[in-house]
Formats: structure tokens, C-alpha cells, sequence
């Protein structure tokens, strides 16, 4: 290798230089001798030429010539000019503009009456003995079996709602989403895998009582949401469809129709206590996926501020007062939660929600004033494209010639 | 400091000198894992994925699965070990084999074969043709009558030439018989690793000879790693073994190159670290609180009554989980591969083929490609990078005569041949000076055809030449030459060599002619070492007017010279020349007093001129580069004149009037005290003009400047763009890379031998020209070019994508987990501060992974802000780069700013619109997933410059990927997911809060970098118009006509501007100081004049281009 590489320009054989200088004794030779030792030399180059060029082209093959290894794909090149970018944020604009107005018309369209029964009802029971102003009074009369629980309220519709009637408890100020008990469930528990108390230490300190598996485990469950409310009108009672309130998915895969009910902690703190505290009931004859009030329940929410499901209405209800009974059992008390009753229609984008469609005409707008702006400064200071002079270095340059 | 080793004889000193068992490994079985380990978690981000990785094994506070962290980090870690494993595997096998290898070692005085790891120090190695050498040797004997042999070191020094070693005198003569027997001491200094070095003693034991000391120098030693050529055998004692070698002291693995980005990169990731402490410090103390306060109240919560000590901890902790995302631990991984695909590029790059040597531009080291585009400081070796190292004879003057001036080649100068043939005396002489006064080895090879061996290019350049002139050096048999004059074959003897030493700067020969038996000294050397030793009744202007002009045409000249010498006086001389070079101390230095007293009274015959011509296109690349804010240091070995005269031919300096060349020099600390002050003085001054200054400076005014006037030299160095480094030596070289560094500039050192492996190695980034000096540069080099003008794309092109494309990719790599952090963060003050995580385990753990790398991946690898052809016509775009403008502390508040407001878009619409009756958990934290993913697409196209195919497939397929990715784990039952995006898919709701988390987070972002690129555009803004203006309007303009165009256009808006006030903002004046990065640096703007039609032409000569 490394000898061929080596420039042998004079790769001239003691001999042939010999025979130069034989030639060269006769007389006019010079050029003769010249041309010898030119040629020579010249003839190694020939002959070395060839020999560089041949893996030449050998290996330039082996390179891997494509768009892609030389960065040759064909590109396209998006330019922001005033034209794209205003005529973007005016269509933009004035498509979000129409959307936003349909959705929030939709929205307005949807009848929803909201009432806090919670505070209402605690109010009933209040009495000049037992007066309920604090948190904590009213958490220990809720906590007690023995205090009556219903309570009845009347509820004002002013126009007429069409079927099908959405009924919705709403908790607020009660954290679904806390990690503690966000995390206290076993899905494996709830489809049906028969767990031992060592499995479920995800439910703890709701796993077990007396060293009995709770079925099913876990302070969701525990917790479960037990008010009840019978609506009913002048004209009579009103009939709330409980069924088909919860996901298909959540009752035929979830939950399991063969696991049922056992040595839950019915209402109890703790289990075995005989202190109320205002939790929910399991029926141990009910499977898992027959109660939907339960697997609504543990749909756990995002926020502390949640509507859950709790019947359909499948009449219109007329304006009017809508009378309600509520057994009011379920403590928010404490720490200061509200409960709420509503009854609310629903549209395809869902029930009353104003934010969707104001924030869309919103940010419409917005985009519709930007782009008049830009329209505005564009037209008022008009930009050549790039041209060469305005390059920093050119500039300078320039600068520096003048 | 010494060590004496018994010849023939290593039972003496068995034990006490280690074996010969090389060992390059790293790690044994036994330490690998803990000591791999060890290393791994040297490095911070290492380190704080374990931690987090450790933290989550603690059920209590782990939000999510710690698979989804362990997952990762055991993978990436038994990645990187069976990397490291594989690696030292192998050197481990290349160990073995080369320990195993089989030598004939003399055992009590008989030839036995014998591993290579079982030589002692002390053993007869016997070696034949072509034998590695397997350790360090001092040679004792060898087939050739002399004690010659040669020895081929290309693996040691990279210099390909053969070297010929001879035995020591008083083994000369030995014959084999006699070898096996020999026994003696050999008294040599402690191991080191100076391969040029080599003092010892040697003293034979009787009956050999008498007890007389006879020197050894580097001359009568083998080498490790060298290999025996031309030579039936040779053997030499052990004198150093295994890693005690030469070589072996000189070896250990360079450090690892950290990128500035890299670097940038770590410090980013430590503030963001902080950030993340602070985070977590508050949230784990309103956490704390709100659970004091309100959590007790909770009954369903269940807050157990016994407290914990630890509990103060918990919620802290879960949040350090939460957050853990906000430094990913895929930013690694992604950038090591989009890096190692840029340097792809450049393996594959066509254009950076070299067709002549068939070589393609290899990026050996492909985790650095990004630094390119940063470089701010070229330190370029010379001869061979710059210049094609070939050295042709072209000119000379003999006594005053000039010669192929005319057609510029003597060895055509009729002229000159008539001279050969008419035998003029001096004539004769001169060329018998060039054909003797060498150490170059004339072989035959298998075809009879007579090639030379040369230990430099220059020498080879002056015994072709002399052939062509009919003085053939026909043959070296030890010390006898044979030498052709006009078909005569003349023989003489050598009988001494004074060597060409840095220091000296010349050889000289002393030969008898067998024959006559005239006793002669033939000189040779560089005119300021030769002019000193001549007798002084002689014309030496001609030749100095000669060697000036040759010079100034950058031809590279030697003088000539010789004289008769007397019987007696070299008699009483060359007792003197080997008393001392037998010294052990100093030999060097008493050998270059003794040569003195030889070399005078010389008869100066002439000059040589040899060209080495400059490569291919090397001006323009030079020009380019400088115009790309790149300052250019050259360093050579090569003389003053010659290297002033290459710096002009490749616009390295410009001539007088544009270009002003100061000089540093200087013999005493003192001189080059004073020289520094006023060359400071004048750089200050004119370093408002526009002016090229450069400042030269030689190697000895260099060392005394280094070591005396450090502080002055560093403040020379950052003014002067320029800077040519004349007769410095390897480690000089490295030294000014690390001078540059010290100062915080980016170097890139390019080279081609040897003698520049230290500088690549210490350089930022190295480039190794895989030229004739051998691949030893490019071996050490991070990156191999055929040739010197592929630098200029391999940085603008390659560089410059590179660093564009890696600054975009880390910092959207955090900005992805940023996004997702911010919005876990927002949702804690939704969910009582419990550190509840709002997506499920197998989310996050896909969301870096899956569901956003590949747009920004392709992207990192195929976005081009402007073309390749722009950035080669617009140089001064680098600046953005070496500036670091795409990648600092500002950029990335900008990206953290970003990922702030889209963390809190997401949720803001998520949770208000998925409230009431849609709030559910595993929807809502759907809904911000799928706006997170949709935001990405959105913003990587808007970030993208180009648009190929391939990204449009790679933004707009990855979203179809993730909802293919969601609905699939939707059939899963127990995902936790299980039919939530079909639920999600079929509400009108869902999509209208995507397109509205889109154009709440894309929009202010068109908006702001419409205004930006309208507005205050950047010069690559402006490039990209141009672009679009050129491939728009497809006609031929005329790029003088544009410029007026536009000039004009300049001038009008300008004065409009004026009249409108404040709303009117020069496009340019943003960009102006942006040449000045560091103090100091202020006339660096300057560097940014273009080359001007001008400027470009040069003094009268033009070479090499049009040969």
C-alpha cells in the first residue's frame, strides 16, 4: 500500500540511464536526452493513472447515493407572508366565530335546575336544641342512626323540559381524585378474581375487617353515595327510569355479575362500629354489576366537583313544581361539601356548559382582530421579501464602502 | 532512575521488571459491574434516575408503576455496559492474540519459540523479516554484514518511510553463532515514553570485548509495534516489556469530547433540576397543610390516626415521582441517535469524496458532529493538510547561477544538464551533496526497478532529482554508498552522520571516496544555520538574493555546502564526536557543540527550491471559512519564510495594503517580552480598521512567550485573528489547541501526520487528513477527510444542520416532558395537592417513547433551515452557530415558556369542559393526552423549515399512530383504559376541545413568529426569502442587479421609516453586535467583510491550481 503510493517518478533503471548518457555523447543530443528522461517519466505517470482511477469508480459505488444520505429530498418550504398568515387567521376567526355561536346557542338551549339540597335539608332538621351550625354539629347528626334523614323539598321548573331528563346528584368540595382514595379499589377484585387479604393491601386500611376480605374493598366502595329522591309532580308521581345509568362497558367487563356483596362495612366506621357516618349500603344478594348506583360511584372524578348520574326521566316535565323526597343520609357535612340535585337536559354536545362556545367565539375574535392587525401594519408598512443588502454582513459592508 | 539489564541473562532480574503481557483492558470479570456501574453513575442525569428510579419502589408514594422508570433505565444501562463489554472485549481478544503470538527467544544459549508475554527483560529476541517487534529492543545483531536492518515505525510515529537501525559497535561482526552467547549489561534510564529518546550504556562482558562502554542511542534500539523489513533476521535484548514500552507509556485512551451543546445541555437539565426541587418544595409544603387542615376532616379518605415520622415526607416525595418526568431520561437516547445519524451524513456525503485517494470523509467519532457548526478557531497543520505534501524539485542556484527559472523546472533547464555533462565542478558537487547528504535507503524491488526509502518527502524530492541528473545514488550497504555520476559508479564510504536535529537545522556527512581516499564534508541545511558555518571570504549575497526569491514563490529551500577535510584534523575531531555521543547526559547537546567545531569554513555550492504544492481549492475553503467568523491559526514545522509565503498563496494572510503581518521573535524571555508589548500595541491600534492583521512566530520565541508571558501571549491570541506558528514542535501544537480552549473558543485542529496527533486529540474536535504522512492522524482524529477543502461543507454544511438540528432536539425533548409535568402540577391543585397523577402509568410511560419522538426525530434529522447552497454562498450565517444562538439559557426559557403555556391550555380546557357530568378520570386525562399529542404535531410543524414527505408522514402518521396505539390498548380490558377512546371518539365535545387546545396553543405562537420573521428577522429569515424569491421567479437575474434592486428598495424604505416614526425598526440592527461574543473579540466583526471582488486577487504568483 504504502509503497505504491509513493511518488517513483524515478523508477529509471541504472541501465536505461546508462544508455541515456551512451546516447548523449554524440553531439545534438540534448533534446534527444530530454525527451528519454521525459518520456520516462512521463510513462510512470500514465501508468499510475489509470491504476487511481479504477477503485475510483469502484468505490464512489459503494457510497449509497440516494436523496436521503446525500439530504437531497425534495422539500417544500412554507413561507410566512402577510397574505398566508392573515387570510389563516381570518378564516380561522371566522370559522370559530359560527361554531362558537351554534354550541353556545345549543348550550343556553338546554333547561338545567340546579338545587342544593344538602344545605336545605340539614336546615329542616335544625331545631333551637340542636341548633346544626357548625360542620361538626351537623356531621354528628348526620352520623347518628337514629336522627330522621328525609326530607322534602320542592323544586321550580320554568319551562318546559323535554324528555329525556337527566337526574344528577352533584358533590363539591369532595376530592374523588385524592391519590389515597383514587388509588383504593382492586379491578382485579371487582371482575371477579377471588383475592386474599394479603392481594388487596392496594385497599388498605379498607381491605379487611376481622381479618375478612371485604368484597368489594377499598374506600371508594366504602364511600359509596346512598341519598335516594322520589320526584313527583301535582299531577302525580314522576317515574325515573335507575336503569342504563352506568357504561355497558363498566357492567358486562368490569364488574363482575358473579361477585357479590360480602362483609362490606354497611355505613359502619370502620366496619364493625355501630357509628353512622353516612356511606352507602351493598345488598349482598345484588351482584357487582347489577347495581349501577355503585358503578357510577366508583367512575371515579377528575375534579372535586362532579355530577354523577343517578336516573333518566323519560317524561317531559311540565313548568312548574316538581316535588321531591330525599332521604338524605349521605354526610358532606364535615368537611364542608355540598350535595346537589339536578335535572337537566343534554344535547350532542352534552348539558349546559357555557365555557366550550364562549371560548370559542372568544378566541375567534381574537384571531379575527389579529389578523386585521397584521393586515393593518402590512398595508401601512409594506415589506419587501429578503434581498441580499439586508444581510447584517452585506450591510456592514456597505456601510463601510460608502 | 536506571535500570541495568543483563544480556542473555534474565534470571538475574526475573521478578524484578514486569512481563511482557500487554494489557489495554479496562475491566476484568470481576470489577466489571461494579466498576461499570461506578462510571455510569458518574454522570448527573444517571444519578437522579436512580434516585427517582429508587423512590418509586416505595409503594406509598409512587404515582405511578415503577416498571415505567426501571423499564427504561435498565434498559439504557445494558446498553451502554454491553457496549462498554463488547469494546473491551475486543481489545481484550487483540490482547490475547498479541500476547500469544510465538518469538524465537535464546534460552541458555539455545533458540526456543516462546510466547510473546513470556519475554523477560534481559532475552535474546531473534526476529525475522517482517516480524513485529514485541517489545522495546536494543539490537545486538543482524543477517547484514554491518549490523544494519530496517525497520518500518509506521505504527509508532505514523512516518511510513523505513528507518535503518544498527547494532551497537561493539556487536558489529558478531555472527550468529556467537550472539547465542553473548553476554554484557546494558545500563538504560527508567521507562518512558519519548520515542525519539533513548540513552544508554552497553558493556560487553569478556571475552567479547574488554570493558569499554559503548553508547546506544534511539539508532540501535527495535521498538515495539515496529516491524522488521528488508532484513533476513535481527535480535536485540528486551530492555522494556509489556506495558512498560514505549509505546505502552505512551498509550491511554484520550478522553471522551463533551460537546458545548452537550454541555449546554447538562446545564440546562441542572437549572431545570433546581426548578423541579423548588416545585416540589412547595408543593410538598401545601400539601403538607391542606392535609393538616382539611384531609382530617375527609372522612372518606380515611387519614389513619397514628402519625408516622415520615410522613412529612410523603407528599413531597410523591411530587419529586410526579415531576421526575421533567427531565427525561429519553433525551439521551434520542440525541445519541439523531447525532450518530448526522455523522451518517457525512460518511455518505458524495461530495466529500475524495476520487483521487478514494477515500470518504468518515466520522469516526459520531457524537460530536453538533460542534462543528460551533467552531470558531481552525489550528491547521501545514504541509500535507494545506499542501499536497509532494515535493517536486523545481529550482536551484549554483553559484550564483540560477537555474529553471525560465521554465520553471531545472531538471528540463538545458542549461543545467549542459553543466551536468561538461562535469562542472561545482555543479558535480551540488548534486553530489543532494544525492549523499541524506538518510534515505535506496532498495531494489522484485522487478529490479530502484526505489528510494525516505524518512521526508524533501529528501526523496533532491535524490530523484539528482538522478534525473544523471547522480544516481545507486546503493547503501552500511556505510558504503555507491554513487552513478554520468553512468561512472563512484563508491564512498560514510563515515560519520552529524544528524539533523529541531535544533540544528541542518545534517552534514562526512564520506571518504574509496579510491582517492579524500576525506570530504557535505552539508546540508536551512540557509540561517548553514550561512553561519562558511568561510567568510565568499559571495554568499547571491545565493541569500536566491533563497529570498525562491521563498517568496513558496518554494520550500535548503542550502548546500561542503568542504575538504584533513586526515589529521578529522582524526582528533571524531575522537571528540564519540566521546560524546557516549555521554550519557546531554548527548544531544554535546554531539550539536561537537558538530559545530566540524561544520565551518564551509564552501556554500547553492540552493535548492523544492515546491510542495497547495491542495485542491484550499484558498477559497480558507476564504469561506474566514468569512464564516472562523479564525484561522496555522502551525507548522516548516521555516518562517516558507510558511508566510503558503499562508499568502491561500489567502491565510492578505498582502500589504489590505493585510498587515507582525512579527513576535526574539532569542531571551526578554526580547520576546518586548517584541509581544509592541505587536500588542499595534493590534489595539488597529484593531478598529479594517485590516487583517496576523502575527507570526517561531517556535523558540513561542516556548519563551508560553512560559514567561503567558497572560500577553493569551491577550495576543484573542486579538489577532491570525496566526502563523512557524518550527513549533507536536507538543507546541498541542499546547496552543489548549491556549485557545483556555479562552472558551471552539478549535478544530486538522492534520495529517504524526506529529499532529496530540494537537487532534486535545482539540475539540480533530480532523485527520488521511494523507501520505500515514493514517495516524486520522486514526486519532474525530473525523478523516480525504482532502483539506472538504472542511469547508463538512463545517457549514454538516456542522451547521448538525448543531440546528440537536439545539431543536433537546430542547423539544424537554419542552414534550414539560408540557406533560406542568399539567400534572396544575392538576395537584385540583386534587387537594395529593399528588394524584392525572395519567395512568402506561401513558406516560409511552408518551415520551411512542407517541411524540418520531416527528421530532425526523425532523432532527431531515429539517434544513436553508439550503446547502445559501450557506456556502452566505458563510457569515455560521455565526448564529458558533454564537450558540439556538441553544442557550434564552432559547430555552423561550421552550420552557412554551411548554408552560400549553401545559396550562391543555388542562384549562380540558377541565372546564370535561366538568360536571363528563368529569371522569380516565376521560379527562384521555382528553389532555390527546391534546398534549395534537399541540406536539402542530408545534413541530410549525418549528419545521422544510417540509419533505417523510416529515409530513412522521408529524400528521404519528397522530394517527396514537389513536391506532389508544384504541388498540381500548380493547384491553383491564388497561384502565379499556374503551375510553372509543367513548371519547364519538363525542362531538371531545374533538371541538382538541381544536380548540390547538388554536389557543398554536396561534399566539403563528402569530409571534409571524411578527418575528416579518419584523425582526433573523439573517436565516432573510436567507430563506431570498430562497423563495430565487426558485419563485424563475428568471436570470443577474445577482449585481438584485443587489441594486434591493439596495435601492433599502434606501426608500429607510426613508419612509424615518417619516413613520417608531413603527419602523431597522431589520438589521438586532443582529449587528452579534459577532462579539466575548470581550476582547470586538474587532472579530471585521472578520465578517466579505471578500470583496478585490480582494480576492493575490501577489504575481498563483500556483498549484493551474498545475
Amino acid at each position: 500500500m504504502s509503497l505504491s503510493s509513493f511518488p517513483n517518478v524515478a523508477i529509471l533503471k541504472h541501465t536505461s540511464i546508462k544508455e541515456a548518457f551512451m546516447v548523449s555523447k554524440h553531439s545534438l543530443t540534448l533534446k534527444k536526452r530530454h525527451n528519454v528522461l521525459f518520456s520516462s517519466s512521463m510513462e510512470s505517470e500514465d501508468e499510475e493513472a489509470p491504476v487511481a482511477d479504477k477503485p475510483k469508480t469502484h468505490d464512489s459505488k459503494k457510497l449509497p447515493y440516494t436523496k436521503f444520505s446525500q439530504q437531497e429530498l425534495p422539500t417544500i418550504k412554507p413561507l410566512m407572508t402577510p397574505k398566508w398568515i392573515v387570510s389563516m387567521f381570518l378564516l380561522l376567526g371566522f370559522t370559530y366565530i359560527p361554531i362558537g355561536i351554534v354550541i353556545l346557542i345549543i348550550s343556553n338551549s338546554m333547561i338545567e335546575i340546579s338545587f342544593n339540597y344538602g344545605a336545605a335539608c340539614i336546615m329542616n332538621y335544625s331545631s333551637p336544641s340542636n341548633p346544626l351550625n357548625t360542620n361538626n354539629e351537623m356531621s354528628n347528626f348526620m352520623q347518628n342512626v337514629n336522627n330522621p334523614k328525609t326530607c322534602n323539598v320542592s323544586i321550580n321548573v320554568p319551562k318546559n323540559m323535554k324528555n329525556p331528563v337527566y337526574v344528577y346528584y352533584q358533590l363539591e368540595n369532595f376530592f374523588q381524585n385524592h391519590r389515597r382514595y383514587s388509588k383504593s379499589r382492586s379491578d382485579k377484585q371487582l371482575c371477579g378474581t377471588s383475592l386474599k387479604i394479603g392481594d388487596l393491601d392496594v385497599c388498605k386500611p379498607q381491605d379487611s375487617i376481622n381479618n375478612v376480605e371485604i368484597v368489594p374493598c377499598g374506600m371508594i366502595a366504602w364511600s359509596l353515595f346512598n341519598d335516594t329522591f322520589d320526584f313527583s309532580t301535582s299531577n302525580g308521581p314522576i317515574v325515573v327510569d335507575r336503569g342504563g345509568i352506568s357504561w355497558l362497558s363498566d357492567r358486562e367487563e368490569i364488574f363482575s355479575s358473579f361477585v357479590f356483596p360480602s362483609n362490606f362495612p354497611n355505613n359502619n366506621v370502620y366496619g364493625n362500629s355501630s357509628q353512622f357516618i353516612g356511606g352507602g349500603k351493598l345488598n349482598p344478594n345484588v351482584s357487582l354489576n347489577a347495581n349501577e348506583d355503585f358503578i357510577v360511584w366508583m367512575r371515579t372524578a377528575s375534579s372535586p366537583k362532579f355530577r354523577k348520574l343517578w336516573g333518566k326521566i323519560d317524561n317531559d316535565i311540565n313548568p312548574g313544581l316538581v316535588f321531591v323526597n330525599i332521604t338524605n343520609q349521605y354526610n358532606v357535612y364535615n368537611f364542608g361539601g355540598a350535595k346537589k340535585l339536578v335535572l337537566s337536559t343534554r344535547s350532542w354536545i352534552g348539558g349546559k356548559n357555557a365555557f366550550l362556545g364562549g371560548a370559542y367565539v372568544v378566541v375567534g375574535a381574537l384571531c379575527v382582530v389579529l389578523g386585521f392587525t397584521f393586515a393593518m401594519v402590512h398595508w401601512r408598512n409594506p415589506r419587501p421579501l429578503g434581498a441580499i443588502a439586508y444581510l447584517s454582513w452585506t450591510r456592514k459592508f456597505e456601510d463601510s464602502d460608502n | 532512575m536506571k535500570r541495568l539489564v543483563y544480556v542473555n541473562d534474565s534470571d538475574i532480574t526475573a521478578g524484578v521488571f514486569c512481563s511482557n503481557k500487554i494489557s489495554n483492558t479496562k475491566y476484568n470479570l470481576l470489577n466489571f459491574l461494579p466498576k461499570n456501574l461506578w462510571e455510569q453513575f458518574g454522570r448527573f442525569m444517571n444519578k437522579y434516575f436512580l434516585l427517582i428510579a429508587c423512590l418509586q419502589l416505595w409503594p406509598l408514594i409512587t404515582p405511578v408503576n415503577p416498571a415505567s422508570t426501571w423499564g427504561p433505565l435498565i434498559f439504557i444501562f445494558a446498553v451502554s455496559a454491553s457496549k462498554e463489554a463488547w469494546d473491551d472485549y475486543g481489545r481484550y481478544c487483540l490482547d490475547k492474540q498479541a500476547n500469544e503470538r510465538s518469538f524465537w527467544v535464546v534460552k541458555q544459549g539455545v533458540k526456543t519459540q516462546v510466547q510473546a508475554q513470556d519475554i523477560l527483560v534481559g532475552d535474546l529476541v531473534w526476529l525475522h523479516e517482517n516480524d513485529e517487534v514485541p517489545c522495546d529492543l536494543v539490537l545486538m545483531g543482524t543477517s547484514e554484514a554491518l549490523g544494519l536492518c530496517h525497520l518500518e515505525t509506521s505504527a509508532l510515529d505514523g512516518e511510513t518511510d523505513l528507518k535503518t537501525r544498527v547494532a551497537p559497535l561493539p556487536c558489529i561482526g558478531l555472527n550468529s553463532e556467537l550472539l547465542l552467547k553473548l553476554k554484557g549489561v546494558i545500563e538504560c534510564p527508567d521507562p518512558d515514553k519519548d520515542i525519539r529518546r533513548f540513552d544508554a550504556n552497553l558493556r560487553l562482558f569478556p571475552p567479547f570485548t574488554d570493558n569499554d562502554f559503548s553508547p546506544i542511542t534511539i539508532n540501535n534500539t527495535l521498538l515495539q509495534s515496529c516491524y522488521l523489513r528488508n532484513t533476513e533476521w535481527a535480535c536485540g535484548v528486551a530492555v522494556y516489556t509489556g506495558n512498560e514500552t514505549k509505546l505502552g507509556m505512551s498509550k491511554g485512551l484520550p478522553e471522551p469530547k463533551v460537546t458545548a451543546a452537550d454541555g449546554m445541555v447538562d446545564k440546562l437539565t441542572g437549572a431545570l433540576f433546581a426548578f423541579q426541587l423548588v416545585v416540589v418544595l412547595i408543593l410538598g409544603v401545601a400539601g403538607n397543610t391542606w392535609q393538616s387542615y382539611e384531609a382530617d376532616k375527609m372522612w372518606y379518605v380515611r387519614y389513619p390516626k397514628v402519625s408516622r415520622w415520615y410522613d412529612f415526607l410523603v407528599i413531597p416525595l410523591r411530587f419529586e415521582l410526579l415531576c421526575s418526568i421533567m427531565i427525561p431520561i429519553s433525551i439521551k437516547v434520542s440525541l445519541d441517535l439523531a447525532k450518530s445519524l448526522h455523522s451518517k451524513y457525512v460518511d455518505w456525503d458524495v461530495q466529500m469524496y475524495d476520487s483521487v485517494t478514494c477515500t470518504p470523509a468518515v466520522a469516526t467519532n459520531t457524537a460530536i458532529t453538533e460542534d462543528l457548526g460551533q467552531i470558531e478557531y481552525i489550528l491547521t497543520d501545514k504541509t500535507g493538510t494545506l499542501t499536497d505534501n509532494v515535493m517536486v524539485f523545481k529550482r536551484c542556484c549554483i553559484k550564483g547561477v540560477y537555474y529553471g527559472a525560465g521554465t520553471g523546472d531545472a531538471l528540463t533547464d538545458p542549461e543545467l544538464v549542459r553543466a551536468v555533462m561538461e562535469k562542472v565542478p561545482e555543479v558535480i558537487k551540488f548534486l553530489m551533496v543532494m544525492a549523499m547528504c541524506n538518510t534515505v535507503t535506496p532498495c531494489k524491488s522484485a522487478g529490479r526497478a530502484l526505489f528510494y526509502k525516505a524518512q521526508s518527502q524533501d529528501e526523496d524530492a533532491l535524490v530523484q532529482a539528482a538522478a534525473q541528473l544523471q547522480v544516481l545514488l545507486c546503493s547503501k550497504m552500511g556505510s558504503v554508498v555507491e554513487v552513478s555520476l554520468l553512468g561512472e559508479v563512484l563508491e564512498f564510504e560514510i563515515l560519520d552522520t552529524l544528524e539533523f536535529t529541531s535544533e540544528r537545522k541542518r545534517m552534514s556527512v562526512v564520506v571518504r571516496e574509496r579510491g582517492t581516499g579524500a576525506l570530504q564534508l557535505l552539508t546540508k541545511g536551512a540557509d540561517e544555520t548553514v550561512f553561519p558555518t562558511l568561510c567568510s571570504d565568499q559571495q554568499v549575497r547571491p545565493i541569500a538574493d536566491a533563497i529570498d526569491r525562491y521563498s517568496q514563490l513558496g518554494l520550500r529551500t535548503m542550502c548546500l555546502a561542503w568542504r575538504d577535510l584533513e586526515e589529521n584534523e578529522y582524526a582528533a575531531w571524531s575522537l571528540k564526536f564519540k566521546e560524546a555521543s557516549m555521554s550519557l547526559m546531554d548527548r544531544e547537546w554535546k554531539i550539536a557543540e561537537v558538530c559545530q567545531l566540524l561544520e565551518k569554513n564551509l564552501e556554500l555550492l547553492g540552493a535548492t527550491a523544492i515546491e510542495d504544492k497547495l491542495q485542491e481549492g484550499v484558498p477559497e475553503t480558507i476564504s469561506t471559512l474566514r468569512n464564516a467568523g472562523i479564525n484561522f491559526w496555522m502551525l507548522t514545522g516548516d521555516k518562517h519564510s516558507t510558511a508566510v509565503q503558503i499562508a499568502l498563496a491561500c489567502n491565510f494572510i492578505l498582502p500589504e495594503p489590505e493585510g498587515q503581518l507582525l512579527q513576535v521573535q526574539g532569542r531571551s524571555s526578554n526580547e520576546v517580552r518586548i517584541s509581544l508589548e509592541r505587536v500588542l500595541r499595534t493590534l489595539r491600534i488597529t484593531g478598529t480598521e479594517h485590516k487583517d492583521v496576523a502575527f507570526v512566530i517561531d517556535g523558540l520565541a513561542l516556548e519563551l512567550a508560553l512560559k514567561y508571558h503567558y497572560e500577553a501571549f493569551t491577550e495576543l491570541a484573542m486579538l489577532s485573528k491570525t496566526a502563523l506558528c512557524c518550527r513549533v514542535t507536536p507538543f507546541q501544537k498541542a499546547q496552543l489547541v489548549e491556549l485557545v480552549k483556555s479562552c472558551d473558543y471552539r478549535t478544530l485542529a486538522i492534520g495529517d501526520g504524526g506529529n499532529d496527533v496530540k494537537m487532534i486529540q486535545e482539540a475539540h474536535v480533530g480532523v485527520g487528513i488521511s494523507g501520505r504522512e500515514g493514517l495516524q492522524a486520522a486514526r486519532a482524529a474525530d473525523f478523516c477527510l480525504g482532502k483539506f477543502r472538504f472542511l469547508k461543507r463538512l463545517i457549514l454544511v454538516h456542522g451547521r444542520y448538525s448543531y440546528n438540528r440537536t439545539a431543536f432536539l433537546s430542547q423539544y425533548c424537554i419542552y414534550k416532558s414539560l408540557v406533560i409535568c406542568f399539567i400534572q402540577i396544575f392538576y395537584s391543585f385540583l386534587s387537594g395537592v395529593s399528588g394524584t397523577s392525572l395519567f395512568n402509568s402506561l401513558s406516560l410511560m409511552a408518551y415520551n417513547v411512542v407517541y411524540t419522538s418520531i416527528p421530532v426525530m425526523v425532523t432532527a434529522v431531515l429539517d434544513k433551515d436553508i439550503e446547502e447552497k445559501s450557506v456556502l454562498e452566505h458563510p457569515e450565517i455560521l455565526y448564529i452557530c458558533q454564537t450558540g444562538r439556538l441553544l442557550n439559557p434564552s432559547t430555552f426559557a423561550g421552550w420552557f415558556g412554551r411548554s408552560l403555556f400549553h401545559g396550562a391550555v391543555v388542562f384549562l380546557v380540558t377541565v372546564n369542559v370535561y366538568a360536571y357530568e363528563k368529569s371522569e378520570i380516565a376521560e379527562t386525562s384521555m382528553v389532555a393526552l390527546s391534546g398534549c399529542i395534537w399541540l406536539q404535531a402542530f408545534l413541530v410543524a410549525l418549528e419545521t423549515n422544510s417540509f419533505t414527505w417523510f416529515q409530513h408522514m412522521a408529524v400528521w402518521g404519528n397522530v394517527v399512530l396514537f389513536y391506532l396505539v389508544n384504541l388498540l390498548l381500548n380493547l384491553v380490558e383491564h388497561s384502565g383504559m379499556y374503551t375510553i377512546m372509543f367513548r371519547l371518539c364519538s363525542q362531538p365535545a371531545y374533538w371541538l376541545s382538541l381544536l380548540l387546545i390547538v388554536i389557543i396553543g398554536m396561534g399566539p405562537l403563528l402569530a409571534l413568529k409571524y411578527f418575528r420573521v416579518m419584523y425582526r428577522p433573523s439573517t436565516v429569515n432573510m436567507l430563506q426569502r431570498l430562497e423563495h424569491q430565487y426558485t419563485n421567479s424563475l428568471s436570470v437575474e443577474t445577482p449585481t442587479k438584485s443587489l441594486d434592486v434591493s439596495l435601492s428598495m433599502t434606501r426608500t424604505t429607510f426613508n419612509h421609516g424615518s417619516e413613520l416614526g417608531s413603527v419602523y425598526e431597522p431589520l438589521l440592527l438586532p443582529e449587528t453586535p452579534t459577532f462579539q461574543k466575548k470581550s476582547g473579540d470586538s474587532e472579530a466583526s471585521s472578520d465578517s467583510v466579505p471578500s470583496s471582488p478585490t480582494r480576492v486577487t493575490l501577489p504575481t504568483y498563483s500556483r498549484s491550481k493551474n498545475k
